[in-house]
């Protein structure tokens, strides 16, 4: 018998034959006709004219037959909900039916139907079916519980389903236990505050037990379900470990790395020292290897997983080179993430091996995979440094080949290699210099014209090469053009005499001929060196470079450990957590790394420890140090401005502007070169568009305030704008911002800028939760494309209705900025005084009676050292920020000011601040239920005071 | 094409055809199994030309998810065959119920196909008994979900097979790149009642340890131990024991199943020696000569060895001659084809052609693909030794002894490739 009849029929009157037949009387007649209406949906038919006939099949002792129905209701019932109330009787009918197959297949197929009225019917008979004597029942039901929550999360918790669902996870029944697990992870995951998933040990240990018992899948729920657990102490890290370890040798590959998830996660507690610890790392390598020979897709999510593994913990797998290497028939997605991974681990002990296999993949078919063998000849020898005379001698032999995309790739690497090695390899010019000719992709050229450039002493016909390639300036990309100005500029300077006239013409090129801001600010920042100061020129231009770092395209820490939680999940085969593909708030959890608990291994460091933060037990989220390291060289590289960035103006001021800009990208050494391998010199205010009568650049804004007076009395101090996300982690685009008060709304003012060389649009932004609840009260409006070199201002108004999670520290923000190329993250810390609200003025007697109640173990001092201001000033300043003074006393010479003020979580903080005349430091004393604000309390009363 | 009723069953249309023309129809190769179009993600897999998709908008477990769609497919040719667009038409009724029994709001449930059989067939669901129904139940959510209770033969016995595939890229030169076997024990077991059984095989760690016991065994044994590099098993293997006291125990599925799986890497007897001589001739000839020779005991014959030869693109005609055997150009698969039936061990055969080139002006070198190699050999390369599998069925009323046992080791190449 087969079914493909079914998807032949196609005539006219199909469904009123079908109709007929439906309504036969002939059992066998009906079965046949309902197939028939699957086919058709099946295909995209629309059948749903069928309902109430269907429908009328459904009564029947003939499991088959109902099945089928019930299929097509879970499909239609949807488009027809008052129809589909006529299934209900049956429905509740068959959760009652002697058959426990039949009841759960009732309880499963009335949960799938998702309209409101079959809910509500549906709540008895799931409280039966959850207490059923047949397990079957149960396991089915439990994941019932699922199902109407995502309809109709209210109603479940009203009807205490949540609470039944929990003792299911005591239950006698392997298989029950697991669905139970799955259903309230997946519950708890859109509910993240509630305790939900209630795990302690005595819950743990019931569910190592269930483990051993149950099918591969609900080893998967148990193993996911626990990697949430946070144990107490390394001991309790150590003993799920040990129950976990035996996982590893299962068939399922899904379950093998839940285990390895488990198991890094809480890897984390244990110390180094322990003989466990080695023990487990020695455990986790072979299993790893061995989804290497799982089928082609679980070895591409094995491979994406074992990425992240090797870079949070390089030792497991550092004597496993050989089993990343590439097989000729491996599928395309493999071989790039085996090589990835190759270049990850090749360290001295290797690296003859690695080369041997990289040159072998130079000469392959895939173009895509013969650059990045390429590149990774290159990243070798920036890596291991005795190895970079053999590298650089395999890349001359790749260059022989004469392959167009092999000299590109390979010109590019060697430009790194130089940088790496300076004066170490330069013989090899020559060579390069050879297949200038064949290089067609901008990023090739421009490494090509930067050769030339930094070595212009050494090649004879430098002149010639350079103006060879000026010839059609105006062709060449931006990367290229700029690369060129900077090449002729070095050539002049290493050999003034001969070159006096390119050098000219490469000027008046790029200020004179060119649309480009960019361009032209390079040109006149090198033309007024040059004419004003040579021997400056030559030491700002010919500067030693800093070295290149070695470990290149790293994953942020931060973003590591929070995908390491996610190991097996989608998060972990993007490497992008999971608030970047998931729509709404589900799944969205921050998810962090548990502390270590020894306390000689403490990750912490004082500074991003904040006074009365709460120790231990608290998820700690450590610190990203890149985007801290990056923050802190912006700030400092930033002038320091205090004038209101929202008092826009367009009054330009070309020279001054362009000194700005131009003299960053030069000590930036030209980013937009090496980018990529140049970290921690951000671009900074480089592209400031004057010529587009944008808002002033930071630049400006400095020399404005002079005249512009301190301070406004209309909003809370603001912060210079620091950058947020340098353009070279975010794919050309930069955002720099800071957070403003005024009139009692927040508002976050941004500024992006294009770097890229492609237009940017379809901008959005998104908040992580965050401890006040910070979410953007309107979407990103950016209403034209940002066109390379632009920049745009916008005030993104914020509000404080958003989801709450402890961030630590109190006051990180965490961002994410989307646009049509890809998403970004970035994180900033928001200054607390943008939470004062505007009723902050506390009564008298209430600040009394308060500042009494608060327990003194709640009082924090602080010393604010250097602040010249007088009582006046100082109290003038705070209220224009919402610290309202309610009593000032004079003391022994000293004022005291009585301030309080509120947050817009509605948390008062009482304070008192004593100001001696004459002693530029002020003792504050804060008092506050919720002490941990004191700290950002402090900091705010600092920035206010002293700006 | 078909795309898999899988998809549409839970999904909205649209997200069926994003798929399809995203990613069936793309220009391009496929460039990753797991897609993200619209912030829906795609996994697939593809069985001959049925493309099996699951789709998803949540941070889901990936590897779950394709672990569950080869469960699927193996479910699927367990009850129909293989899987082709017929046997999907002709059975999608079979196909939605077995997805709804297996797959629930996206969680998958028991997939033992043994399971499975007791209540879902192709003929039908069939009606049970009371106590049909309730064994079936508590199969499917039970602690040993792969196997029913009552069964019951004449004759109890079990095949045990070792099936080995040994991986080797080798250097030009004749050094080992890497090696591997990739095992598998597959056993077939026609046992009466719940057998507990017992495996053992000659693994390094067990034979040491029990070596410390009678020390004048150790040098022999140890010998002949070999040491596995990590090892997978079926879901009835109790791993807590086998982590603990390194035992395999288990209460075996009726009939076939895979039992273990293994790797291992050292001291593998590589049963042939490819050795590659490329000469280029000015720009318009190729002279290969390739030798093979065997390395096991002369007493066993090796079956179905073919070596393939890669040829470049723009050859125009080739000349062989082959001392064993039969060898011929194959110009649509770019490559000579030697075939040799049978070869007994430690022999030599050589194989030498002339390839006749068209000039090209296409500056890329030909980029040389390894020179492969198939064959099977009666023995595990792996130098793996099954000692005992000992059965005991306390409630019925035969012993270890009774159960008749087979074991048979077959060594097969999987990637083997030697550079040339």
């Amino acid at each position: 018998m087969t079914d493909s009849k079914y998807f032949t029929t196609t005539k006219k009157g199909e469904i009123f034959e079908l109709k007929a037949e439906l309504n036969s009387d002939k059992k066998e007649k009906k079965k046949e006709a309902v197939k028939k209406v699957i086919a058709s949906m099946t295909v995209g038919k629309d059948v749903s004219a069928l309902f109430p006939d269907v429908v009328n099949c459904m009564q029947t002792d003939n499991l088959e037959l109902k099945k089928l129905v019930y299929l097509y209701l879970m499909n239609y019932a949807k488009s027809q909900p008052d129809m589909a109330i006529m299934a209900v009787n049956t429905f509740v009918k068959d959760c009652e039916d002697p058959n426990p197959l039949i009841r759960a297949l009732a309880v499963r197929t009335m949960g799938c139907i998702r309209v409101d009225k079959i809910t509500e019917y549906l709540c008895e008979p799931l409280r039966k079916c959850l207490k059923d004597e047949d397990p079957y029942v149960r396991k089915t039901a439990a994941v019932c519980v699922a199902k109407l929550h995502d309809i109709n999360a209210q109603l479940v918790e009203d009807q205490g389903f949540l609470d039944t669902l929990k003792d299911l996870i005591s239950d006698s029944n392997p298989m029950v236990v697991a669905n139970a697990v799955a259903a309230l992870s997946e519950i708890a995951e859109s509910h993240p505050s509630s305790n939900l998933l209630d795990l302690n040990p005595q819950s743990i240990n019931k569910l190592l037990t269930a483990l051993n018992e149950c099918t591969e899948w609900g080893q998967i729920f148990i193993l996911d379900c626990l990697a949430n657990y946070m144990p107490k102490d390394d001991r309790e890290a150590q003993s799920i470990c040990e129950r976990v370890t035996p996982r590893l040798s299962h068939a399922n590959s899904a379950v093998v790395l839940s285990a390895v998830k488990v198991l890094m996660k809480f890897m984390e507690m244990l110390s180094k020292d322990l003989d466990y610890y080695g023990t487990l790392l020695k455990k986790l390598a072979p299993p790893l290897v061995t989804l290497l020979s799982a089928e082609p897709e679980l070895q591409y999510v094995a491979l994406r997983n074992i990425n992240l593994i090797v870079q949070k913990r390089p030792e497991i797998l550092k004597h496993e080179m050989k089993v990343f290497f590439v097989k000729y028939n491996d599928p395309i997605y493999v071989k790039l993430e085996k090589l990835d991974i190759m270049i990850r681990l090749a360290s001295q002990a290797n690296i003859a091996q690695v080369l041997a296999e990289l040159k072998e993949y130079a000469t392959e078919v895939d173009v895509d995979f013969v650059r990045k063998a390429v590149r990774a000849i290159g990243r070798c020898a920036i890596k291991v440094e005795q190895s970079a005379e053999r590298c650089v001698s395999t890349l001359l032999d790749l260059i022989q080949t004469k392959v167009n995309y092999v000299v590109q790739e390979a010109i590019v690497v060697i430009k790194d290699i130089f940088r790496k090695y300076p004066n170490k390899y330069e013989s090899v010019i020559a060579t390069l210099c050879e297949n200038l000719d064949s290089l067609d992709e901008p990023e090739a050229r421009a490494a090509m014209i930067w050769i030339v450039g930094e070595y212009a002493e050494r090649i004879d016909n430098a002149d010639e090469l350079l103006e060879s390639f000026l010839e059609g300036f105006h062709d060449e990309s931006t990367q290229v053009q700029l690369q060129l100005l900077t090449a002729i500029v070095k050539l002049f300077l290493k050999k003034p005499t001969e070159t006096q006239e390119l050098v000219q013409q490469v000027l008046s090129l790029a200020t004179q001929d060119s649309d480009n801001p960019d361009l032209r600010d390079r040109g006149y920042i090198y033309w007024r060196l040059l004419s004003t100061d040579p021997v400056a020129a030559k030491e700002v231009v010919l500067a030693e470079k800093p070295l290149i770092s070695e470990e290149t395209d790293l994953i942020e820490p931060t973003l590591l450990d929070e995908l390491i939680c996610y190991i097996g999940t989608l998060a972990s085969v993007y490497h992008k957590p999971p608030s970047a593909f998931v729509e709404g708030g589900r799944g969205v959890v921050h998810k962090s790394l548990p502390p270590r608990t020894a306390s000689s291994e403490s990750t912490e460091s004082p500074e991003t420890a904040p006074a009365g933060a709460p120790s231990g037990d608290q998820p700690d989220v450590i610190p990203a140090q890149g985007d801290l390291l990056g923050d802190l060289l912006n700030l400092d590289l930033g002038p320091p401005v205090s004038g209101p960035p929202l008092a826009a103006s367009s009054i330009q001021m070309g020279a001054v502007d362009l000194l700005g800009g131009g003299l960053d990208s030069l000590m930036g050494d030209e980013p937009e070169g090496i980018g990529d391998t140049n970290f921690g010199v951000p671009p900074a205010a480089a592209a400031a568009p004057a010529r587009l009568g944008a808002p002033i650049s930071s630049g400006l804004s400095d020399l404005f305030d002079l005249t512009s007076g301190v301070g406004t009395l209309s909003g809370s101090y603001v912060a210079p704008k620091a950058v947020w996300l340098p353009a070279m982690k975010a794919k050309g685009l930069e955002i720099s911002g800071t957070f403003t008060r005024q009139v009692g709304s927040i508002s976050m003012d941004l500024q992006l800028t294009n770097k890229a060389l492609q237009v940017m649009t379809d901008f959005a932004i998104q908040f992580n939760r965050n401890s006040f609840g910070l979410a953007p009260a309107a979407p990103l409006q950016v209403h034209a494309p940002l066109s390379p070199n632009q920049t745009v201002e916008i005030s993104l108004p914020l509000n404080t209705v958003g989801s709450v999670m402890k961030m630590e520290p109190l006051n990180n923000l965490q961002v994410a900025v989307k646009n049509n190329i890809d998403v970004f993250y970035f994180s900033t810390l928001y200054p607390l005084h943008v939470l004062f609200v505007e009723d902050g003025k506390m009564d008298r007697q209430m600040f009394l009676a308060t500042w009494k109640d608060i327990p003194n173990e709640n009082e924090a001092q602080f010393q604010i050292r250097d602040c010249p201001l007088n009582t006046e000033a100082a109290s003038g300043k705070l209220q224009s920020s919402n610290i309202f003074t309610i009593a000032k006393r004079n003391v022994e010479g000293q004022d005291m000011l009585y301030q309080s003020l509120k947050l817009t979580n509605g948390i008062w903080v009482l304070a008192e601040l004593r100001i001696q005349p004459g002693n530029p430091s002020f003792m504050l004393s804060l008092k506050c239920r919720a002490p941990e604000v004191s700290q950002h309390v402090y900091q705010a009363y600092e920035t206010i005071l002293k700006n | 094409m078909l795309s898999s009723l899988y998809a549409s069953f839970s999904l909205r249309r649209n997200a069926v055809d994003a798929f399809r023309v995203n990613v069936i129809h793309a220009r391009q190769q496929v460039r990753s199994p797991v897609t993200n179009i619209a912030r829906t993600s795609f996994f697939h897999v593809k069985r001959s030309n049925i493309w099996l998709a699951a789709v998803t908008k949540q941070n889901v477990n990936a590897a779950m998810v394709f672990e569950f769609l080869y469960k699927m497919c193996d479910v699927m040719a367990a009850y129909f065959g293989k899987i082709s667009e017929e046997n999907i038409k002709n059975n999608f009724v079979l196909i939605y119920e077995l997805l709804d029994e297996i797959l629930d709001f996206g969680y998958p449930q028991n997939s033992e196909t043994g399971a499975l059989k007791t209540f879902i067939t192709q003929q039908g669901i069939k009606s049970q008994t009371k106590e049909e129904q309730s064994q079936i139940t508590s199969q499917v959510t039970g602690q040993i979900g792969w196997r029913r209770e009552g069964i019951k033969y004449r004759r109890n016995e079990l095949f045990l097979d070792v099936l080995e595939s040994v991986n080797l890229l080798m250097s030009p030169q004749g050094q080992v790149l890497s090696a591997h076997v990739s095992g598998r024990v597959v056993m077939k077991s026609y046992l009466s009642g719940m057998p507990e059984c017992k495996f053992g095989m000659n693994d390094k760690i067990v034979i040491e340890k029990q070596g410390k016991g009678t020390a004048d065994e150790t040098g022999k044994s140890g010998k002949q131990s070999i040491a596995i590099d990590d090892c997978t098993f079926h879901q009835c293997v109790r791993l807590s024991k086998f982590d603990s006291e390194r035992s395999i125990s288990f209460i075996p599925p009726d009939g076939e199943f895979e039992l273990m799986r293994y790797r291992t890497t050292k001291d593998i007897i590589l049963p042939f020696r490819v050795i590659p001589l490329v000469r280029e001739v000015g720009r318009t000839k190729l002279e290969v000569k390739v030798v093979i020779k065997s390395n096991f005991k002369p007493s066993l014959l090796a079956q179905k060895i073919e070596v393939r030869i890669p040829t470049p693109l723009n050859t125009s005609g080739v000349q062989v001659i082959c001392m064993k055997g039969k060898a011929k150009y194959k110009a649509s698969e770019n490559a000579i084809v030697w075939k040799i039936k049978r070869m007994a061990g430690m022999k030599e055969s050589q194989i030498s052609a002339e390839i006749e080139l068209l000039p090209t002006n296409d500056k890329k070198k030909w980029a040389r693909p390894p020179i492969s190699m198939n064959f099977e050999v009666p023995f595990a390369p792996s130098g793996l030794k099954v000692r005992y599998l000992k059965v005991f069925e306390p409630k019925l009323n035969y012993s270890d002894h009774d159960v008749i046992k087979w074991v048979r080791y077959i060594g097969r190449s999987g990637i083997y490739e030697t550079r040339c």
